[in-house]
């Protein structure tokens, strides 16, 4: 309480006293005592007067360059030795002698320093201050007054609304209830989830007494924290069907090769998580290739790792048909067992390879950071650029099985094999191109999820789960059903996680599936024609 | 009339059946605890502690594999979800031995430890009654049951079958895995339960426990091979192994497979819950990781090495696997899961009736070897005798057809 009226009053006299004067001589004294509360009082003095002695001041005091000689409080800087006071070099009449700094007067005068630069003549700084101020304040009480004295100063809107904000967070613990209440209501206009953070402890019971003594205060507090609440919902809800979105083109990428591989052939290819493992090893190789071989276009690897990954991916799985699944023809059970013991394989070859650690895969510098929709809704780059990558997937998938001779060839096959081998299909050949095509574009998902999740040997295991869960959900061989099925998925699955959990979300969505199938065996969208078992 | 069904188990077996069966009884009650108990260390003979505890585990796998033989090799449904209910009876037997700690945990409360770190005052509500034994034992049969009849009656009746059921299956053990890791299930989280001290009052390690244990298990496979025996062999088996033939078929002449396929899904269920409750003391712990996809899947590759639908052939499939898998992970670890994975593949590929096949298909060469020998003989003697009809065509030594048959 002392203190701080020291400080108001050491503020308002220096701040009538022309812009241009010596540092006051109370202000060292305060330096030079050997009380830590006097200094700290000093500080706060510095800080709100701003002007360039000032903070050539601060500056030396976080340096531990201020000394006392004599009487004068002098600043050291190498062999010369100012005067604190105004900075001019002087003989010094004694040796100087160091102050001391404990650790929240250093607290203190780093935060000082980040609070001067809102004074400063350049815009970014200021605002880059101004952020770094509204992360992280420390003792805010103290920067009141540079505060407002920013605020008379600045022009810029954005800096200036992040400057009132400033203001109220740090009259928040003034001791003026009236200047509280007005704090809490300039707080209730934002949208932060922070300043939600801040003002819950105003209404919170500590014991048997609230946190906040004031009525009024409590009340305003809790109509703020409302209206905060109003305003998050929105962008909560938004955040929430884009992850779900994402989650879903993830699946959509895992789930579109397996949809193809289960249309054509009946067998689920248990291996299928291990390709995107082999897709998302391909992206990293890319990167170990790119940093080596052609380091200036080191963000353009994932481009390169595209085809790539396609390629491995589909290589491997041609192998797999040819050397396996082949011979397993009209065994769907064994065939799942056999692919299992081939994704076991895959795992472990991973691991000799590349080591049992994950490895580290790097988003490319335009892929990082993302767009700021609102306070608490941003949209990182890398997620966009997957569900667009995946809805460009989609459209190559549709085109090829609607536009080309093979499309039609394995769509033939996927409805009725022995009449398709009779009008002159291939198809053995359509099995394996087609079990190709399906593991390429799991090894394009792998690509893609190696840009948000960790890569590492096992990284596959979790997804053939889910992704046969899209392609029951969405019925076999249908693209417009695996579409809908995945983000229905992953935009139910994501609200589901916010509400229970991530696991109640993963039993609640799997009782979901098995009620499904009880009303509608076929998918949502069943293929045309007859069947018999 | 109809004939008993304890009837036709003693006459179905057979005077030699019976006597192999008394000859394993007497082996694993009387022969094993003399050579474990009475036998010095040094003793050729001698059977340690760790061979007794490995071939007790062992023999409780092999439970499960002839439990799921039942299923996949007279059903025609492949489960990847057994573990679950293996898991499911060890958690409920835990749940005794737990008690049966009392205070001589680390903390010494009366409730386990994992509850005490949670700061859980008293037991929750499903804890209540299992410091009974018989309620426990109770539990580890009818919660497996219970829920494999819950999920059984609902995907059976919308007809899910094939690989769909098989990945149905695998997603419930992997959410009720996930449900387990949960310290706020009450089941102790990722540690699961460990560090029993007695089980009845006599310590859990203490080398007549062992024996006893050992003993257990070994009548409980002989019960479940009886058992399934029994049950393939009644007119309850023939309409089993035609659904799994022709499920449509069957259902046209007017049998509903629903509660064909129901029944042996949850008689399975609840003989690897036994199983589970047996292993547990056994091994001394029993954790999530019990539940995890893998582990479900290698018990279908322990029937497929053993021999689908032959019953006796899984149990040599989990004990050649397991003893493989003791071997691997202590000699060379960083190969053992190409081993398991490659065994996945050419087992189906090359052995798809498995050991149990195999040991018919050499019989069968022998018997065909002696027919052409005795062919041969009677052919020197009397030219242009006719060919054995019990060898075909293309198993003949020198056979022309046998490519592209």
């Amino acid at each position: 309480m002392k203190r701080l009226l020291l400080i108001l009053s050491l503020a308002l006299g220096l701040g009538a006293g022309a812009v241009r004067a010596d540092v006051a001589p109370e202000v060292l004294k305060g330096l030079a005592s050997e009380d830590f509360d006097a200094k700290q009082g000093a500080v706060a003095a510095l800080a709100s007067v701003g002007d360039a002695d000032a903070a050539r001041l601060l500056k030396a005091l976080s340096d531990d360059a201020v000394a006392v000689a004599g009487d004068k409080l002098v600043i050291v800087a190498g062999e010369q030795v100012l005067d604190a006071a105004n900075g001019k070099p002087l003989k010094p009449a004694a040796s100087p002698d160091s102050i001391s700094l404990n650790n929240s007067l250093r607290q203190q005068v780093d935060g000082a320093l980040a609070a001067l630069r809102l004074l400063s003549a350049d815009k970014t700084e200021r605002l880059a201050a101004a952020k770094a101020l509204l992360a992280d304040m420390g003792d805010g009480a103290a920067l009141l007054p540079l505060f407002d004295k920013a605020l008379k100063q600045e022009q810029d809107g954005e800096i200036k609304t992040i400057l009132v904000q400033l203001q109220a967070q740090a009259s928040l613990s003034s001791p003026d209830a009236a200047a509280r209440l007005q704090a809490v209501q300039t707080l209730g206009q934002s949208a932060s989830p922070a300043v939600k953070a801040l003002l819950l402890p105003l209404i919170e019971k500590q014991g048997d007494t609230f946190a906040e003594p004031d009525e009024k205060v409590r009340l305003a507090a809790q109509t703020a924290i409302k209206a905060i609440d109003g305003r998050l919902v929105w962008s909560d809800t938004a955040g929430q069907i884009f992850t779900g979105i994402s989650l879903g083109s993830i699946l959509l990428l895992a789930a579109l090769g397996l949809a193809i591989t289960y249309g054509v052939m009946g067998v689920i290819n248990m291996a299928h998580g291990e390709l995107l493992m082999v897709g998302a090893y391909s992206a990293y190789a890319m990167q170990a290739l790119f940093r080596s071989r052609f380091p200036d276009f080191v963000d353009y690897y994932v481009v390169a790792a595209v085809p790539v990954a396609f390629f491995v991916a589909a290589a491997v799985g041609m192998l797999m048909e040819r050397t396996v699944i082949r011979h397993l023809y009209g065994r769907p059970l064994e065939t799942l067992l056999a692919t299992w013991g081939l994704s076991l394989v895959l795992i472990q070859a991973a691991r000799l390879l590349f080591g049992a650690q994950n490895v580290e895969v790097a988003n490319p510098a335009w892929m990082s950071g993302g767009v700021q929709l609102a306070e608490n809704l941003s949209l990182p780059w890398n997620r966009l650029v997957i569900v667009a990558f995946s809805g460009f997937v989609l459209l190559v998938v549709w085109l090829l099985m609607n536009k080309t001779r093979l499309g039609m060839f394995v769509r033939a096959v996927t409805q009725n094999r022995p009449m398709a081998g009779c009008v002159g299909v291939p198809t053995a050949r359509i099995d394996t191109l087609a079990f190709g095509i399906g593991s390429g574009i799991a090894g394009l998902g792998g690509v893609a999820l190696s840009q948000i999740a960790n890569v590492g040997p096992d990284m596959g295991q979790g997804y053939i789960v889910d992704s046969f869960m899209v392609v029951v959900l969405g019925g076999v061989g249908q693209l417009a059903g695996a579409v809908w099925a995945a983000l229905g998925l992953g935009v139910v699955t994501k609200f589901l996680e916010g509400w229970a959990g991530a696991v109640i979300a993963k039993i609640l969505v799997l009782v979901f599936i098995i009620i499904f199938i009880q009303k509608r065996p076929q998918g949502l969208f069943a293929l045309k024609g007859r069947f018999v078992d | 009339m109809r004939t008993p069904v304890s009837v036709k188990l003693v006459a179905g077996l057979g005077p030699r059946g019976w006597l192999a069966v008394a000859a394993v009884l007497v082996a694993a009650w009387v022969l094993v605890p003399l050579a474990h108990l009475m036998l010095p260390e040094g003793h050729p003979l001698h059977i340690s502690t760790y061979a007794i505890t490995l071939i007790g585990k062992i023999l409780c796998y092999a439970v499960v594999a002839v439990a799921m033989d039942l299923i996949w090799g007279f059903g025609g449904i492949l489960s990847l979800g057994h573990g679950l209910f293996f898991a499911l009876g060890g958690y409920s037997f835990g749940m005794y031995l737990m008690r049966q700690i009392g205070r001589d945990g680390s903390y010494g409360a009366d409730i386990p430890d994992f509850m005490v770190f949670l700061d859980w005052k008293e037991l929750p509500w499903y804890w209540s009654g299992t410091d009974s034994f018989l309620w426990c034992l109770l539990l580890a049969v009818v919660v497996p049951g219970a829920i494999a009849w819950i999920f059984g009656y609902f995907a059976f009746r919308s007809r899910i079958k094939g690989v769909y059921f098989s990945i149905i299956t695998q997603a419930m053990t992997y959410a009720a895995m996930l449900f387990f890791f949960r310290n706020e299930t009450g089941f102790g989280g990722n540690n699961g339960f460990t560090d029993f001290k007695r089980i009845l009052g006599y310590s859990i390690t203490a080398p007549e426990t062992r024996v006893v244990l050992f003993g257990l298990s070994v009548t409980l496979l002989l019960g479940t091979l009886i058992l399934g025996k029994a049950l393939i062999a009644s007119k309850f088996g023939r309409v089993l192994t035609a659904i799994r033939d022709a499920e449509n078929r069957v259902m046209f002449i007017g049998y509903n497979p629903l509660h064909y396929k129901l029944f042996i899904w949850t008689v399975s269920a609840m003989l690897c819950g036994l199983a589970g409750a047996l292993y547990v003391p056994q091994v001394g712990i029993i954790n999530p990781s019990e539940m995890s996809v893998a582990n479900s899947i290698e018990i279908a590759i322990w029937v497929a090495v053993g021999g689908r639908g032959t019953l006796v052939g899984p149990i040599f499939g989990a004990g050649i696997v397991n003893l493989s898998k003791t071997w691997f992970t202590t000699s060379f670890p960083e190969y053992w899961l190409f081993f398991l994975g490659l065994l996945f593949i050419l087992v189906t590929l090359y052995l798809p009736e498995g050991v149990a096949g195999l040991w018919a298909k050499i019989k069968a060469r022998r018997a065909e070897k002696a027919a052409i020998a005795a062919a041969r003989a009677e052919a020197a003697a009397v030219p242009a005798a006719p060919r054995s009809p019990a060898a075909p065509e293309s198993k003949l030594p020198n056979g022309t057809a046998a490519k592209g048959a």
